[in-house]
């Protein structure tokens, strides 16, 4: 057929009563439309420790999860507030180093550090991004990929938190399972949370600012101040990332500023699909494993998920959870015109 | 200065590099009042109004409201205190349905004083004061309109969102940016009306158009700007009958047939 | 006394690395993050030329240079392009890119041993009672000749004049007929073989290693943003600013802190005046 005689239909399938965002579940079979994709995601999380065939691919599962944690974080601020954060080790760093303090320092155990981190790190990147808050698109961007730069190069040259060395000997988890199980109940947390989240009230006006931020200020709000609540949720969740990733590895140094943790959460963005929340944890379960893989490689896995990255990038791609997502809902089917 | 005046704008002066925008602008809005600002293109009308609104800031001048003096003021500090704007150019929130967009005016602090809602907060409150304001400006509540989404609103519809906006905020003043402007007959008939029943609610107006007929139906008072500067104030019919005024709008052929109408 | 001469040549090495950047920005709007893997890469191909292949050094120079000009414009053509407008992700597309070329570098075996180039002139001379060697000289003089150069290119040649209309308004150059994606691809290229030429005369006064790719990327963006995104002027004066007070502080506190100024100018310029100290853009600060 050729193909200016034939055009695509797509038609919705599932739930037959609903107006947008409102459903009346009927039957059985239409709540398990809605219901089915989420459990087996969940319970496909949780069963992941289990299938695991060795410690090393456990301890992937684990890493997996701070990565998940930070493409969350760079997803909703990207999409959700309009403030596109290439810092993500920025907040890996400022979580890891408070917990490995608190931990080597003045004795507290994991379940201490692990919630003051989080919160006391989110505080601090906040307050220091605070004056960057006014920063438009590109601005706001290169300021905060200079931001994780700057923190290494003064704990380096002001000799502090260990220096170059770094800070040893932070206790780890109790055990491997628990370590997994904290892992992935936060990232599922976490997850569920942000869902709901930019989808109440104040989810609106986060994306009202990522919309239009005039019309925001016309209605009598501060757009520095819901900025300002964003980056702390989303800091807090990088924080929580950096907490568990220095009591895994029993260590904190300057690494953790590295551009590791800012390139993989954007190109498990990229690949997972922007602004789904899911998409950037899919991705991540993706691209960790594949770039864990290649680790005998050396560097060489940075050059590859740059290229995935590139490559996502150059064909516009809508990311595997849109596209996904979309192929649920509808059927397609040609046409004759 | 009399005492029920609720705005004095003072001098406004906006100068952009070397050029002057405006220039020592001094007019006083009375309480309940409809006022006009009228003038050629780029003669300062949006300036004076981002002026007045804290969206930039002034070179020089003074804006009081209720005698509070709020020039330098943050935008949003300035709206929280009732003066409420609308935009020439309307930017909804395109992604969200229309009712939903008024859910940001009414998170605001100021929303939330002054609501007569506040019965607890729960999920789906704000839902029903939005859609409330919706059909009090226009949106009817049993059709689809309040529930499609804003991209895909005509420009009547974006027009009165934009008034919404203002209105979910409880306003004292609603300065409005060329309400009129992009409309189609029926679309301006309809809004004429919406405007005096603000007015009859108390609500004070800054209107500034280019519709120079319907604005002279509606407002108790018009000023022209022309180069940033006042040229003349006063009532509608004064104003037609001017001969600056004629000058000022040379040529435009609307001008002419209102004043041949007056 | 000696402050005058070494941060004169600093800030010499600092314009001619940050030229490339604000040349590509000011002309195409494409912050080219892959600045920095342009600037190793030309390093490489001219070492691989002398050494690996022995061929006369002036030869592998301009052979570098147009070969990272061709990159460049090979960067440009096939990836930029489809994200031409969309800042942030020209920032990471072009980010990645060099990430891919710097990291395959590491992964290549372009690291631990020693890769040099050799300098133009051997020898060197004392001005003032301080030594200074030849080859500093030559780049002070090189970098001189450069910004001259682009100055009288920009000003009175037609595809200059027809970038810098472009750099102004880019839908009326459009309009003159202008064919603004062949712009960005020549004005790409320009800016990569500025790159190489930074490197081919900066890299013979140290070693060719990776992490050179991330600072030189990091010292053009602190050189850009403090002298207001899209102003070579602006760049050429904050080369200096900065240069002078790299050099002071170096002086003064450790050789750490070299890079730290130029993140901390990064941040406080953006903070404090996001239009930069010497430019002219004042949408930034004011929009409605």
């Amino acid at each position: 057929m050729d193909i200016g005689e034939r055009r695509k239909e797509r038609l919705d399938r599932g739930i037959k009563v609903r107006t947008d965002g409102i459903y009346a579940l009927m039957s059985l079979r239409e709540l398990s439309y809605l219901t089915v994709p989420r459990l087996v995601f969940i319970l496909g999380i949780l069963i992941l420790p289990l299938v695991m065939p060795s410690m090393y691919w456990q301890r992937v599962i684990s890493i997996v999860c701070i990565y998940a944690l930070l493409a969350l974080s760079f997803d909703f601020l990207a999409h959700f507030a309009g403030l596109v954060s290439l810092g993500g080790a920025f907040f890996i760093g400022t979580g890891g180093y408070i917990a490995a303090i608190l931990n080597t320092s003045f004795g507290l155990p994991t379940i201490v550090t692990i919630p003051i981190s989080t919160l006391l790190g989110a505080a601090i990147c906040t307050l220091l991004l605070l004056p960057c808050l006014p920063l438009r698109g590109v601005y706001f961007a290169i300021v905060t990929l200079m931001y994780p730069l700057v923190f290494a190069r003064i704990i380096e040259a002001l000799n502090i938190f260990g220096g170059t060395d770094g800070i040893m000997g932070v206790v780890s988890f109790p055990n491997r399972w628990v370590e997994q199980y904290f892992m992935l109940t936060m990232v599922l947390l976490f997850l569920f949370g942000m869902r709901r989240l930019v989808n109440l009230d104040i989810g609106l006006v986060f994306r009202a600012v990522k919309d239009n931020d005039q019309a925001v200020r016309a209605s009598g709000m501060s757009i520095t101040h819901y900025k300002a609540i964003a980056v702390f949720i989303a800091s807090a969740m990088g924080c929580l990332g950096g907490a568990c990733l220095v009591h895994i590895y029993m260590w904190s140094g300057i690494s953790q500023f590295a551009l590791d943790f800012s390139i993989i959460p954007i190109a498990a963005t990229v690949i997972g699909g922007a602004g789904t929340l899911v998409g950037p944890i899919l991705g991540c379960f993706i691209l960790v494993p594949i770039s864990e893989l290649l680790r005998a490689f050396g560097t060489l896995r940075i050059v590859f998920y740059s290229l995935i990255l590139v490559a996502f990038i150059v064909i516009r791609s809508e990311g595997i959870m849109v596209y996904g997502q979309r192929k649920y809902h509808q059927f397609e089917r040609w046409v004759k015109v | 200065m009399s005492d029920h005046s609720i705005l004095q704008i003072q001098g406004v002066t906006k100068a952009f590099g070397g050029i002057l925008a405006l220039n020592g602008v001094s007019f006083d809005v009375h309480e309940g009042e409809i006022v006009g600002i009228i003038g050629p293109n780029g003669s300062g009308k949006t300036t004076l109004i981002n002026c007045i609104t804290g969206f930039i800031k002034m070179t020089s001048g003074k804006v009081f409201f209720r005698g509070r003096n709020i020039s330098g003021k943050p935008a949003h500090k300035i709206a929280d205190m009732g003066v409420t704007r609308t935009f020439q150019i309307m930017r909804p929130y395109y992604s969200l349905p229309s009712y939903k967009n008024l859910i940001i005016p009414l998170f605001s602090p100021r929303a939330r004083r002054t609501g007569g809602w506040r019965g607890g907060g729960k999920l789906g409150d704000r839902d029903t004061v939005g859609i409330d304001i919706l059909e009090e400006i226009g949106f009817e509540r049993d059709s689809f309109v309040p529930y499609k989404i804003a991209s895909t609103l005509p420009t009547g519809y974006l027009k009165r969102l934009e008034l919404a906006r203002c209105l979910a905020l409880k306003p004292e003043i609603i300065i409005c940016d060329e309400i009129f402007s992009g409309l189609s007959m029926s679309e301006i008939a309809s809004m004429v009306p919406l405007i005096e029943r603000l007015q009859m609610d108390g609500i004070t107006l800054l209107m500034i158009e280019h519709r120079l007929r319907e604005l002279f139906r509606v407002a108790n008072r018009v000023i022209v700007l022309n180069f940033g500067e006042k040229v003349i104030e006063g009532i509608p019919e004064q104003i037609m009958a001017d001969e600056q005024v004629r000058e000022v709008y040379f040529g435009s052929e609307e001008v002419e047939e209102v004043m041949s109408h007056a | 006394m000696d402050i005058l001469i070494y941060g004169t040549i600093n800030s010499i090495a600092l314009a001619l690395m940050a030229l490339g950047f604000a040349l590509v920005y000011g002309i195409s709007r494409v912050p080219n993050f892959a600045h920095g893997a342009l600037y190793v890469v030309s390093g490489f191909i001219t070492w691989s030329f002398v050494r690996a292949a022995g061929l006369n050094y002036l030869v592998s120079i301009i052979l570098a240079m147009v070969i990272t000009g061709v990159i460049g414009a090979l960067i440009y053509q096939f990836v930029l392009i489809r994200v031409r407008g969309m800042a942030i992700s020209e920032i990471i597309a072009s980010y990645a890119i060099g990430l891919a070329i710097l990291e395959g570098f590491r992964w290549w075996g372009f690291k631990g041993m020693t890769y040099t180039l050799p300098v133009f002139l051997e020898g060197s001379t004392d001005i003032a009672g301080i030594p200074v060697d030849f080859h500093r000289l030559l780049v002070v003089g090189i970098g001189g000749v450069v910004v001259a150069f682009l100055w009288l290119f920009t000003h009175y040649t037609r595809i200059g004049l027809a970038l810098r209309g472009m750099a102004q308004d880019e839908r009326a150059a459009l309009m003159l007929g202008i064919d603004s994606d062949f712009m960005a691809v020549v004005a790409m290229a320009f800016g990569s073989m500025l790159a190489g030429l930074a490197a081919v005369l900066l890299l013979p006064l140290g070693n060719i290693v990776v992490e050179a790719g991330y600072n030189v990327l990091i010292l053009a963006i602190a050189v850009c943003i403090v002298g207001g995104l899209g102003s070579w002027v602006g760049a050429v004066l904050a080369a200096f600013l900065i240069g002078f007070i790299q050099i002071l502080t170096v002086m003064y506190w450790g050789a750490h802190y070299q890079m730290v100024v130029a993140l901390l100018a990064i941040i406080f310029t953006l903070i404090l005046k996001p239009s930069g100290l010497f430019g002219q853009q004042k949408e930034l600060e004011e929009r409605v």
